[in-house]
């Protein structure tokens, strides 16, 4: 016997909790001068500090304090007015001091809450995820395991240490248990993650890419009988990487549980892996001792003691709220939903709102970045916008709104400002890229079609003006594409007497 | 006062990955039963208005420029490893199939 989802939810509450951990994009780590820059050659980005070696003396990165105390503003949360470090003891050599240099009791940023939209069975509804804390700590080091089955743990022989990452800073948000979700626990896991994701990226603090890990979410499940008032045992689910398998860690957890607790077994509380290809967890190593930290306050680091005037120095640079935003340009733009997704998705909104801003049209904005501007960029795998600026293609589509380019030709002008021959005006001129909208030159070029098709031209005389096309199409291979096609068929059926 | 059993050690020792012996186990609850009966005279002296004391000097707010430096070359971080592969440090199995 095996309960699906919607059995599961129909006679079991689920209760979420998230834990998030997202790596700052500082450019140096936490407490010393090493680079965090991604894909280095192993253990390049290594010195005494981060490596724990005897007498070395670790000083907080500035940067990363303004980032967390951003972080839990834009939670809405309270930023403590003393905080301070601790190390988190264990015996795993992921961490060479053989501690993590994280916070215990005295986080930067308590008490904050994030509202979140999802879509129900009876439209949309908010769901408000409390978070109890934002703590500053520091991410360890990359681990392979040889030996045994590939990459795991258990069977391995020897670990080898690339100590490159040990010290990015990484920022940890807590929620508080998310009650009253019922069966949309998934569906709310999902787009709190995905807000904090946006509001991460509006702030400027992470690159936030689940793929690279520079965004991790653990999820914390428990299921109890709808109607008992109890909280469930919980399991915390963990390498959960995209968007996507956070809805499906939360949907399988509460699906296992569910047919565990039918089947007369107990839920038993630990740490499980997602499985990308199967939508499944598997249970992850064993947290009996683990659990054992023996925090103590870092003596090696001051505490933390933000005054008011910074706190609201760096309130005042909290960017409004990214669903609120894109809600706000969706109306001003009046582009469908759609659009919106995909601009977000390409990491795009913002250079078109800049590219609106300088007098496009959005729907024009947008096809230039998402079209030929993203179609370049993947071919020489880089960013849109280290490629053109916003600037130079609010101009390129005002030269086309005022008919001295047509799409064709200004293709070859970003093309041209791309391969860095100058400004849209620099690349017409070298290139000799102006529409021809010279009545005189047109003809020339339009007698000469007429002259070598003589049998369209007499159709066209005879009031077949479909045929046109091919006399049009003929004068536009003539000009190089660089004429008006309007203007050639208004010129061309005048011409012939159909005008 | 502080105390510190023999089962207290050993749940240490076992975190910490040291082997030892009965006889170490007896001698360093003894050990540091005194160490720790040393340190918990502090408690003596504590009252309600001191806040626990992390340091000892009057220090907040020491932060770092968000500047890179040269960092070690992986010969230098390598030189003290007892075991290396390539540029990796090499260490043994991380957790015993019993875990």
């Amino acid at each position: 016997m095996s309960m699906n989802y919607d059995a599961a939810v129909a006679a079991y509450e689920p209760t979420l909790g998230l834990e998030v951990h997202v790596e700052l994009n500082t450019k140096s780590k936490m407490f010393c001068s090493c680079s965090t820059e991604f894909g280095a050659e192993p253990n390049t980005q290594t010195c005494p500090v981060c490596l724990g070696l005897p007498g070395s003396l670790p000083v907080v990165n500035g940067k990363a304090i303004e980032s967390s105390i951003l972080i839990g503003l834009a939670l809405n949360c309270s930023i403590a007015p003393f905080s301070r470090f601790a190390r988190k003891n264990y015996f795993y050599p992921d961490m060479p001091k053989n501690f993590q240099t994280s916070q215990y009791d005295e986080p930067i940023c308590v008490d904050g809450y994030l509202d979140v939209e999802i879509e129900t069975d009876e439209g949309p509804k908010k769901f408000r995820v409390e978070i109890e804390r934002v703590h500053m700590e520091e991410d360890t080091g990359k681990s392979l395991h040889v030996g045994g089955s590939t990459g795991r743990i258990h069977g391995a022989e020897y670990s080898l240490l690339d100590y490159n990452r040990a010290g990015i800073p990484l920022v940890e948000i807590v929620t508080r248990i998310v009650p009253g979700t019922g069966k949309y626990a998934p569906q709310v896991a999902r787009a709190y993650v995905t807000e904090l994701r946006d509001i991460l990226r509006s702030l400027g603090v992470s690159d936030v890419k689940m793929e690279q890990g520079s965004l991790r979410c653990d999820a914390n499940v428990s299921i109890a009988p709808i109607g008992s008032g109890k909280l469930g045992t919980r399991s915390e689910t963990k390498n959960v990487n995209s968007l996507r398998s956070v809805e499906r860690a939360v949907s399988g957890e509460i699906e296992r549980q569910a047919n565990r607790l039918e089947s007369g077994e107990r839920i038993i509380q630990e740490t499980r892996h997602f499985l990308e290809e199967s939508g499944q967890t598997r249970p992850g190593r064993s947290k009996e001792t683990a659990e054992d930290y023996r925090y103590f306050p870092e003596p090696d680091l001051v505490p933390v003691t933000p005054d008011a005037d910074w706190i609201e120095e760096l309130r005042k640079r909290i960017p409004e709220k990214p669903s609120i935003r894109r809600k706000r340009l969706q109306e001003e733009w009046n582009v469908p939903a759609k659009e919106m997704e995909s601009m977000v998705n390409a990491e795009l909104l913002d250079v078109v709102e800049e590219t609106v801003k300088l007098g496009s049209d959005a729907t024009r904005a947008r096809s230039w970045w998402l079209g030929e501007v993203s179609r370049l960029a993947n071919e020489k795998e880089v960013a849109p916008t280290s490629l053109i600026t916003a600037a130079q293609v609010a101009e390129v589509i005002a030269l086309i709104a005022g008919g001295e380019l047509t799409d064709k030709l200004a293709r070859q002008v970003v093309e041209g400002v791309i391969n860095g021959e100058g400004t849209p005006r620099e690349v017409i001129d070298k290139r000799g890229l102006k529409v021809v909208s010279d009545d005189s030159a047109l003809m020339v070029a339009i007698e000469a079609a007429i002259a070598a098709q003589p049998d369209t031209a007499e159709r066209i005389r005879g009031g077949n003006i479909p045929a046109a096309g091919a006399l049009i199409g003929a004068v536009m291979k003539a000009t190089g594409g660089q004429a008006d096609a309007a203007k050639v068929r208004e010129l061309l059926l005048k011409h012939l007497g159909q005008g | 006062m502080a105390a510190i059993s023999r089962d207290d050690v050993a749940h240490l020792a076992r975190l910490s990955r040291i082997e030892m012996s009965d006889a170490e186990l007896d001698h360093m609850a003894s050990e540091l039963g005194v160490i720790l009966g040393a340190v918990a005279r502090v408690q003596e002296v504590a009252t309600d208005d001191i806040p626990p004391t992390s340091h000892a000097i009057p220090l907040h707010n020491v932060f770092r420029e968000d500047v890179v430096k040269p960092s070690l070359t992986p010969e230098e971080s390598l030189s003290g490893a007892p075991a290396t592969d390539g540029p990796r440090f090499k260490v043994p199995q991380i957790l015993g199939e019993a875990e």
